[in-house]
Formats: C-alpha cells, sequence, structure tokens
C-alpha cells in the first residue's frame, strides 16, 4: 500500500501531502525535511527509489516539481512510476500543461483529482479517462450550486429593495 | 453581510505568503489570517466557512498548526450542499487523522451521507472513511459499507471496495463478512470495480484463511480467464498504456495469484499457463511492460514450485540485470534476493555483474547489490568476494563506509576458511575503515587472536605495521595496542616467524613509541587510552629497557582530567615503582579468552552465564539474580572474563551497593524506613547511627566476603599492599571502594545470572509497631506473576483487631490478593497474619515492581491507619 504521497518543489517547499497512514504533526515535519534531504540531493541519472526506515519512497522529478510515493518493502516500485505518471498526466490534461503555479493555488483541485486515484492507499481507477469524467461531474455539480446560490441572492436582494 | 469578517481571497492568501521574503514575514501573514480565520469561526459566519477551510488547508501544508479548524469541517460535512461537503471531507481528511477524538463526532454525518442516494456524496463519505477511518468507525460502518459493495453506480463500489480494505486492516474480524461481496465483484466487467475486487480480495487472504480457500476452490478458473483475456485483449483506448492494456490490473490479478498460489500446488498449476504466457509475451521497453513482468517474477517465484517457470523468471531477472535503465537494475538486485533462497546457482552465475553493482554511483543499486552479495558468500567463494569488497572499501564513499565494513566483518566472521585469514581480513578493515568498526567486530578479533597462539608473533607483527600507515583508525590502534601490550617481546624479537613474512626490525622504543602516539593523540576516546596504559604496564615488565620511560608515560597520566585515567595512573605508577617484585607476576599474558563464552554471550547480548567462571564465584548469599541493562564489552569486560566480577544492574552503582547489603540486611536485621528510592540515606546509614553501622558494616563485610574474590583482581589492582588481606575491616573497605571503582564511570561489567531465579525476601514496611515481610515466588511457567506471601508481625505490646492490609499498584501491574490468615494480630511479635498477594507485571521487564500499602487496626481500641510505598522490590519480578 501506499503510506503517503507527497509533492516537493526543488526548492524543498511542500506542494501537496496525503497520508494514507497515521503520521502525527510531528512525524509529518520530520519525513518531510528527511525525505527532501534524500531527495533532492541525488543526481539525475540515478534510480527513481530511496530505501528510507524500512520503507521505498518511489519518486519522480516532473519539471521543477518532485513526486513522490512511500510503500512497502515488498510492493512493485516500477508499478508506482506508473502511477506517478497517470496523475501527472491526468493534472495535465485537467490543467491543460499543467505547471508548478497551477497546483499551488489550485492545491484543492490538485487534492480533489488524487482523491479519485488512489483510496485508502490503493489504487482506485486505472483509466485516466473515467477521473476526468468523474472530477467533470463533480465539478460542474459545485458550479451548478453556485449559480443556484447567486441566482437566489440576487431574487433576495430584487425582492428587498 | 460585515464587509470585514470576509477577509482576503484564497488567491489573494497564497499570493500574500508567496511574497514573503523571510520566514518571519510569513509567520506574520499567516497569523494575521488565522486571527481573522478564528474571528469568523467564533461569529459562525457560514458564508465564508468554505473559503476559510481552503485556507486553513494550505496553512496546514505550511506546517502551521490549525486543530481550531477541525469543528468547522464537521460543520461542512454537516449542510446539504455538494460544494460544501466536498471541501468538508478534504479538510477532515488533511486536518484530521484516526488518532483524533473529533473524528468520532463525524461518524454520524458519514453514516447519513452513505445513505444519500447522490452517487458523488457517496463517494465523498466512502473516501474519508477509507482514507482515515479508526476502528471504532470501521466496526459502526461497516455494514453500510458492505451494502454499498452492491451499489447501482460503478465508481461507488469501486470506492466501497478500498474502503473495504481499511476496514479490515482495521478489524480483521470483520474480514468474514465481506468474503461473499468481495468475490461477487471479480465477475464485474468494469475494470476500475475488477481492479479494486481483486485488491479487496488480495487483502482479505492475507487476514482470513477461510477466504483464501473459497477464492482457491471457486474463483481461481474465472481469475485466469480474466487474465487471459486482458492480455490477449485488441487495443483498448480507454485503458491502454504504452501499448498495453491495462497494466494495473495485469499487476494486480498477479499479485492475487501470488497470494492464491503460495503453498497450494493446485492452485499453481492452474495458474502456469497464463504465468508462462504473461512472462513471454509481456513487451519490454516500455515501464508499464515492465512493471508487469517484475510482479509475474514475483508470482512465479512465490507459487508452488514449477522448474520451468522458474529458469523463466531468473533468465528474466538476468536479463533485467544487465538493462542499462537503473530502475530495472535496482528491481532485479531486490528479486534476486528472494530468488537466491529458492535457487542460489542461478543466481551466483550473476555474481560478477552483481559485484560490480556494488561499485555503482547509485547509493540504492549500491545497497541493495550489497545485501545481494552477502547472501551469496558461502565457503567456497569467501576468498575472492572478500577480497573485492575490501578493495574497494579503499575507494567507497564515506557515507556507504559502514554499511560495507559491517558487512565485510559479517563475512569475514561468519565463512573464514582459516584464522590467518581473518586475522588478515580483519587488519585489512581495520586499516581502511577501522573508524566504522563496531565494537562487538574488535572484541572478537581480539578473542580470536588469543586463541591462535601460533599467530600471536605473526598478528602483533601485521598490526604493529598497520597502525604505521593508517594511526588514524581508532579500533585499528586499539587492537594493536592490546596485541603489543600482550605480545611485546614477539613484536621485538620477530618470534614465531612464519614462512610468508618478512623480518622486521621494531626496537623496544619504537613499540612504545606507537602506545605513547596512542595515549597522547587527541582525538583518541577513554577507552583507548585506559587500553594504552595498561598496555604500558604491561611493557614496563617485558621491555625491561624502557622501564623509565614508560614509568614517564604514566606519570604524565596522572594530571589527567578523567578520574578513571588518573587513577589508574597512580596505581600503575606505585606498582611500577615500588612492586617490582610482584609486577611481573601482574602483568602476566592474559589467560585466553573462551571463544565460546563470548560467542554466547553475543548471542544472548545480555545474560552471560559465564559456565567457566561459575565454578570461581562464591554464591551470592541468596542467590540475588540481577538483569543487566547493557553488557558492554570493553577493557575490564575482556579482563574479568576469566574472573567473573558480581552482577551489576542497570549500570547504577549506587543501587548496586544498595543491592549488595541490602539483600543480607533485610534477612535479619532492623533498620528503620529501608526504601529503595533513599539510595543515599542507605548510604549514608551505613554509617551515620551508631547502632545500625555495625550491622550495616557486618553487612558490608559478608558481602564484601562473598565478593571478594570474584573482585579479586580489582583488589590486587587497587590495594597491592593488601593483596591477601583475611582481616576483615580492609576488605570491607577495599571492596567497598573496589565496587565504586569497578562499577565506575567507563567500565561496566557483565552479569552471572542463575538460572531459575529465586528472590530474597524483603522488609516492606516497618514501623515502630509494625513489620511487614515480603517473601516472594514464581511459577515457571509464567514469568510475569509473581507470588508475594506478605506476613505481619505486630512488635508493640497491644493486641490489634480488626487488622486489615490493603494494596494499590500502578497501571501496568494487576494485583490480585487472597483473604488473609485472620483479622487479629498477637502482640509482641507472638504471631503473625499471612495473606497472599499475585502481582502479574505487563511490562515484566521493563518496569519493576512498586506498591503503595494501607494498613488499618485496632489497638487500645483506637482506630490507627498506616500507610506505606515499597519500592525496594528485588528486579526482575
Amino acid at each position: 500500500m501506499i503510506h503517503f504521497v507527497l509533492l516537493i518543489s526543488r526548492q524543498g517547499k511542500v506542494r501537496l501531502t496525503k497520508w494514507y497512514s497515521p503520521y502525527s504533526q510531528k512525524e509529518r515535519a520530520k519525513v518531510l525535511r528527511e525525505l527532501s534531504g534524500m531527495i533532492l540531493t541525488r543526481g539525475p541519472k540515478l534510480c527513481n527509489f530511496v530505501e528510507w526506515r524500512g520503507y521505498k519512497v518511489v519518486y519522480k522529478r516532473y519539471a521543477s516539481l518532485y513526486f513522490c510515493m512511500c510503500i512497502n518493502q515488498e510492493d512493485n516500485e516500477l508499478e508506482i512510476l506508473e502511477i506517478i505518471h497517470q496523475y501527472v498526466e491526468i493534472l495535465d490534461r485537467y490543467f491543460g500543461s499543467v505547471c508548478e503555479l497551477d497546483l499551488i493555488f489550485n492545491f484543492h483541485k490538485a487534492y480533489y483529482i488524487l482523491e479519485e486515484i488512489l483510496l485508502a492507499g490503493e489504487l482506485q481507477e486505472s483509466s485516466k479517462k473515467a477521473v476526468a469524467r468523474l472530477i467533470g461531474a463533480q465539478d460542474s455539480m459545485v458550479e451548478d450550486a453556485k449559480e443556484q446560490a447567486s441566482s437566489i441572492k440576487n431574487m433576495i436582494a430584487q425582492a428587498t429593495k | 453581510m460585515n464587509p470585514f469578517s470576509a477577509g482576503t481571497r484564497l488567491r489573494d492568501m497564497i499570493r500574500a505568503i508567496r511574497a514573503c521574503k523571510t520566514a518571519a514575514e510569513e509567520r506574520a501573514v499567516v497569523r494575521k489570517e488565522c486571527a481573522s480565520i478564528r474571528a469568523a469561526i467564533s461569529e459562525d459566519d457560514p458564508d465564508y466557512r468554505h473559503r476559510n477551510l481552503a485556507k486553513l488547508m494550505f496553512i496546514h501544508m505550511l506546517g502551521y498548526p490549525t486543530h481550531f479548524g477541525q469543528m468547522e469541517c464537521l460543520k461542512l460535512i454537516a449542510s446539504p450542499g455538494f460544494p460544501e461537503k466536498r471541501i468538508g471531507y478534504l479538510g477532515l481528511m488533511l486536518l484530521l487523522d484516526e488518532r483524533q477524538e473529533v473524528l468520532m463526532l463525524v461518524t454520524n454525518s458519514i453514516k447519513q451521507d452513505l445513505n444519500q442516494t447522490n452517487q458523488y456524496i457517496v463517494g465523498l463519505a466512502l473516501c474519508a472513511l477509507g482514507n482515515i477511518c479508526s476502528a471504532e468507525m470501521a466496526r459502526d460502518l461497516a455494514p453500510e459499507v458492505e451494502r454499498l459493495l452492491q451499489f447501482r453506480d460503478p465508481n461507488v463500489r469501486k470506492k466501497a471496495a478500498l474502503c473495504t480494505i481499511r476496514i479490515i486492516k482495521k478489524v480483521p474480524d470483520l474480514a468474514e463478512n465481506f468474503i461473499n461481496p468481495a468475490a461477487a465483484l471479480l465477475k464485474e466487467k468494469h475494470h476500475g470495480v475488477l481492479l479494486t475486487g481483486v485488491q479487496l480480495c488480495t487483502e482479505i487472504c492475507k487476514v482470513s484463511t477461510e477466504a483464501l480457500e473459497h477464492l482457491r476452490k471457486k474463483c481461481i478458473i474465472g481469475l485466469v480467464k480474466v487474465l487471459r483475456d486482458l492480455t490477449n485483449s485488441p487495443y483498448a483506448p480507454e485503458y491502454d498504456i504504452s501499448g498495453i492494456a491495462d497494466p494495473f490490473l495485469h499487476i494486480r490479478l498477479l499479485r492475487l495469484f501470488h497470494v492464491l498460489g503460495q503453498g497450494d500446488a493446485d492452485a499453481s498449476d492452474t495458474m502456469s499457463d497464463i504465468l508462462a504466457q504473461v512472462a513471454t509475451k509481456t513487451e519490454t521497453n516500455k515501464n508499464a511492460g515492465n512493471a508487469i513482468l517484475y510482479e509475474c517474477v514475483a508470482t512465479i517465484l512465490s507459487v508452488e514450485d514449477n522448474s520451468g517457470l522458474r529458469v523463466l523468471a531468473v533468465n528474466i531477472l538476468g536479463r533485467f540485470l544487465s538493462s542499462r535503465d537503473n530502475n530495472i537494475r535496482y528491481v532485479a538486485l531486490n528479486m534476486l534476493m528472494r530468488a537466491i533462497a529458492l535457487d542460489s546457482q542461478a543466481v551466483q552465475r550473476h555474481r560478477a555483474t552483481i559485484l560490480e553493482c556494488v561499485k555503482d554511483p547509485d547509493a540504492s543499486i549500491r545497497k541493495r547489490a550489497l545485501e545481494l552479495v552477502y547472501l551469496l558468500v558461502n565457503e567456497s567463494n569467501v576468498k575472492p568476494l572478500t577480497k573485492e569488497l575490501v578493495d574497494y572499501l579503499e575507494v567507497s564513499d564515506p557515507e556507504f563506509k559502514g554499511d560495507l565494513t559491517a558487512k565485510i566483518c559479517s563475512i569475514v566472521e561468519k565463512f573464514s576458511p582459516e584464522k590467518i585469514w581473518y586475522i588478515d581480513q580483519m587488519v585489512k578493515v581495520l586499516s581502511q575503515a577501522g573508524n566504522y568498526v563496531k565494537d562487538e567486530v574488535w572484541h572478537a578479533l581480539i578473542i580470536v587472536i588469543t586463541n591462535a597462539p601460533n599467530l600471536h608473533g605473526y598478528t602483533v607483527r601485521a598490526l604493529y605495521k598497520a597502525v604505521q600507515t593508517a594511526g588514524g583508525q581508532e579500533t585499528l590502534v586499539r587492537v594493536a595496542v592490546w596485541c603489543i601490550g600482550e605480545y611485546g617481546e614477539m613484536l621485538v624479537g620477530n618470534s614465531g616467524m612464519l614462512d610468508v613474512e618478512e623480518r622486521i626490525n621494531v626496537t623496544e622504543a619504537d613499540a612504545v613509541d606507537v602506545i605513547e602516539t596512542g595515549i597522547r593523540c587527541h582525538s583518541s576516546d577513554l577507552t583507548t587510552r585506559a587500553m594504552c596504559l595498561i598496555a604500558l604496564l604491561k611493557l614496563s615488565s617485558r621491555y625491561p629497557s624502557c622501564t623509565k620511560r614508560i614509568n614517564d608515560i604514566i606519570l604524565q597520566q596522572k594530571g589527567s582530567l578523567v578520574l578513571e585515567l588518573q587513577q589508574r595512573a597512580i596505581e600503575f605508577n606505585s606498582i611500577i615503582e615500588r612492586h617490582e617484585k610482584i609486577r611481573s607476576a601482574l602483568v602476566e599474558r592474559m589467560p585466553v579468552l573462551d571463544e565460546a563464552t563470548y560467542s554466547g554471550r553475543r548471542a544472548g547480548s545480555m545474560p552471560a552465564a559465564v559456565s567457566t567462571s561459575q565454578g570461581a564465584l562464591p554464591k551470592m548469599p541468596n542467590g540475588v539474580a540481577k538483569p543487566a541493562s547493557a553488557a558492554l564489552v570493553d577493557l575490564l569486560d575482556l579482563s574479568s572474563d576469566a574472573d567473573q566480577a558480581p552482577s551489576s544492574s542497570g549500570g547504577d552503582y549506587l543501587q548496586d551497593l544498595l543491592g549488595v547489603d541490602l539483600s543480607p540486611a533485610s534477612q535479619g536485621i532492623n533498620q528503620t524506613e529501608k526504601r529503595g528510592a533513599d539510595v543515599l540515606l542507605d548510604l549514608l546509614s551505613i554509617g551515620a547511627p551508631p547502632a545500625q553501622s555495625s550491622s550495616s558494616m557486618l553487612d558490608m563485610l559478608s558481602s564484601g566476603q562473598d565478593n571478594k574474590s570474584a573482585l579479586g583482581m580489582f583488589d590486587n589492582l587497587a590495594s597491592p599492599s593488601a593483596p591477601s588481606a583475611q582481616a576483615s575491616s580492609p576488605v570491607a573497605s577495599s571492596s567497598m571502594m573496589d565496587l565504586l571503582d569497578g562499577f565506575g564511570p567507563s567500565p561496566s561489567v557483565p552479569v552471572a545470572e542463575t538460572n531459575g531465579p529465586t528472590y530474597p525476601s524483603i522488609v516492606a514496611f516497618e514501623s515502630s509497631s509494625l513489620k511487614i515481610t515480603y517473601k516472594f515466588s514464581k511459577e515457571p511457567e509464567n514469568p510475569q506473576t509473581t507470588i508475594i506471601e506478605a506476613e505481619f508481625v505486630n512488635k508493640s505490646p497491644d493486641i490489634y483487631s480488626n487488622f486489615v492490609f490493603q494494596a494499590a499498584v500502578p497501571k501496568f501491574l494487576q494485583l490480585h490478593m487472597d483473604p488473609a490468615s485472620g483479622n487479629t494480630l498477637p502482640a509482641s511479635g507472638n504471631g503473625s497474619i499471612t495473606q497472599k498477594l499475585r502481582v502479574s507485571n505487563s511490562q515484566h521487564g521493563k518496569k519493576y515492581l512498586v506498591m503503595r500499602m494501607r494498613i488499618s487496626y485496632k489497638a487500645n481500641d483506637k482506630d490507627v491507619l498506616e500507610e506505606g510505598q515499597v519500592n525496594n522490590f528485588p528486579r526482575g519480578l
């Protein structure tokens, strides 16, 4: 299972963290410190796995962002690389050639997408299109609700004029 | 609406935070935002609740405390609209985890949402449940989730399946309920549901053998068909990844096969064809294909024996190993470790490639390869492999040297064909990376050296040469110093030459130089310096020509700030100057250290049942056995292998003193208010009130005498003027001193443990009117439980009636009291009441017993209440 997902920028800033195993706030900070120290210093041609506290952390760099996932010793590292890539492709399609700034200002969207890919630290959906459809449907529900709310507001405003 | 409570927009806040140049600025912005969010929360303003929560999530991600927003999540979740719920659940998952109590409050909201008809709301609730549910929530909501496994919409079914994984991980008993619904998911066509269903079945099989049997019987053929269809399926754009249809589903199915096939020949047989097909037909030019192959190899290696498949698997790994992609090489090394248990011959073929990987620039690959090499070593290939590794040690990165050294030492120790080779390799390792060698390793080396009398000369010369070139490696210096001290005359005399050796010319002064450098070197630590001192003492008799110089070096240590060194320097100085006659006898060569004892101790790590010395060791008066906390094997320890020193507990020598004098004291002699905690008081009481001091002195005496021979070595060193003192008082005082310095700061002394421990009885409580004695016994099959027999004795001239004894213990103990033998206590010790107590220590071995008690009785028609605490329970109960 995946214990946590981290997105760290090249400068060591945290862009997204998702914890599927319980870590206290203190432990989380420690994990982030340790891992960013280990991963950011690794050279470009090396393998994408680091061993850490009896777990393995699979990471991959996309532009300025490192996507990291922590898994058990016996899990399939190569598959995790595919999952990371899947996530990146979905983000890319959703934001239209995604960049780090998209993920900073729309971090909640990045989370929503991740929730549709992983659940309980396991893979939930293998189709990129299915994820895109689900996110699209939920986004439009939010839009509808907003529109409804603003039209009600307008009506109230006109009625109370 | 109050325009001021609205605060900034999320986007503006993020911009403001990003614009901060310093951490202090950022903190200020965050503090301001948090303040306005708190204000909005206390106003309970629903309009901006979701925006505030989004801000809090961002702030949380930066690592600031956000606990005050937790209740906002619950409010948003409880609101009816989808947008609020969506952000509320996200906040819940980010700001809370399963260990927070607040989480319990959300159970009901989640339950309601699980019963909604809107699939997206149900999906949100399932997602939250799957990511953060606690065991209680899992129990409460399992029926809802079970129902949702049959929900009409596939997206809910897949979420419910993964949610179930979390539930059965939290509460494995619930797995039985999910077997049938989980098996039903395996017949689904929807990839997402199938994918999650397969994962769920894999997890259920891990916790329930019933499920495993069920799936083996009912589902395996269907699953094989699913995988075959998937492998042969034509191009499916929806699930295609670099030319392969749904590699994720491939991998998940293979993993389920792994679980089903392990230990079941029939199941393994059923799946062997499809495994062979996947292993041969999968495309390997992309990562997705390799991921499938990798999983397939893992499955083949774990299912029941099929030699054809295994050959296929090992060949795939061989191909992986020669790949240029580092990821592929890494996983190959990883998997070869599993393969080695099944077919070590096949893995041995790749030895050269694996050895190359040990030298890879990539630390992850290096580490894997080293682990693998370690498993590859056997008697026949140990020499070439060790040579490679030792050669590489020289050029390896400093951060890798620690691991590498540990592995080399372990290999050399385990497989060395002959002692001379072992010593050679160890000298090489010590000179390359002595600072990374662990203490046990060089201790073991010294033991091997003492056990090889024909190699003493060779070794000491080899070490002498090594130390000339690599004097900075502290452990090398230690071993060299030790050997020069012991075998100094062989170094100078070139005696015991082997054929392979060249003669070297070393003068006595050269040898002393080495030790002088060792003791002078500012980086040497206490242990090294102490070893140097001892070596000097030994050499003072071995090199008569250098005695004067040695004495000078020792004298310089008289000014050492370290008490241990200072004291030894003074002692050694007086031995050299004033006890010429006994000196040569004192510094004779160490007796051969017993390898079996030593390795036994290492295996057991703590309790050192020293067979050789037990004969010489007089039994402690009452057979006290105390647990060791740390048996540091150091200088003194090594030398005390022959004459075992008494036991010490916890390295706390004050308590030892106490322990030594306490046990006999409590047997017969009265002492007021004797409590384990008041160690200092006890120490004082030894000399303080005259009435007691005599008895305490007596105790000290008896224990001193008992320990005398055990401490003989220290006696000799510390008080050579009275080496054979039989007179009682000097022994008492000197052994008292010896206890103190013997257990002094650095050296701790190993422990003798008598089997089948018996525990001394203690005076648990004593006042002018009452005395309580505890006797201990244990049931051998249940070491946690101690049976205490309490005996109450009345010391006053009045009869006590209504005598009630009450006791209380901390939470890690459980106390059970049997009824007392009576409730009337005759006067003046003319009888007693006994009562049995049974204490179970759940932290046995970690924590010691403590007990509070209260005794109430009637004396002369007056109610009397006495209270006390027992801290002086024997250790190890």
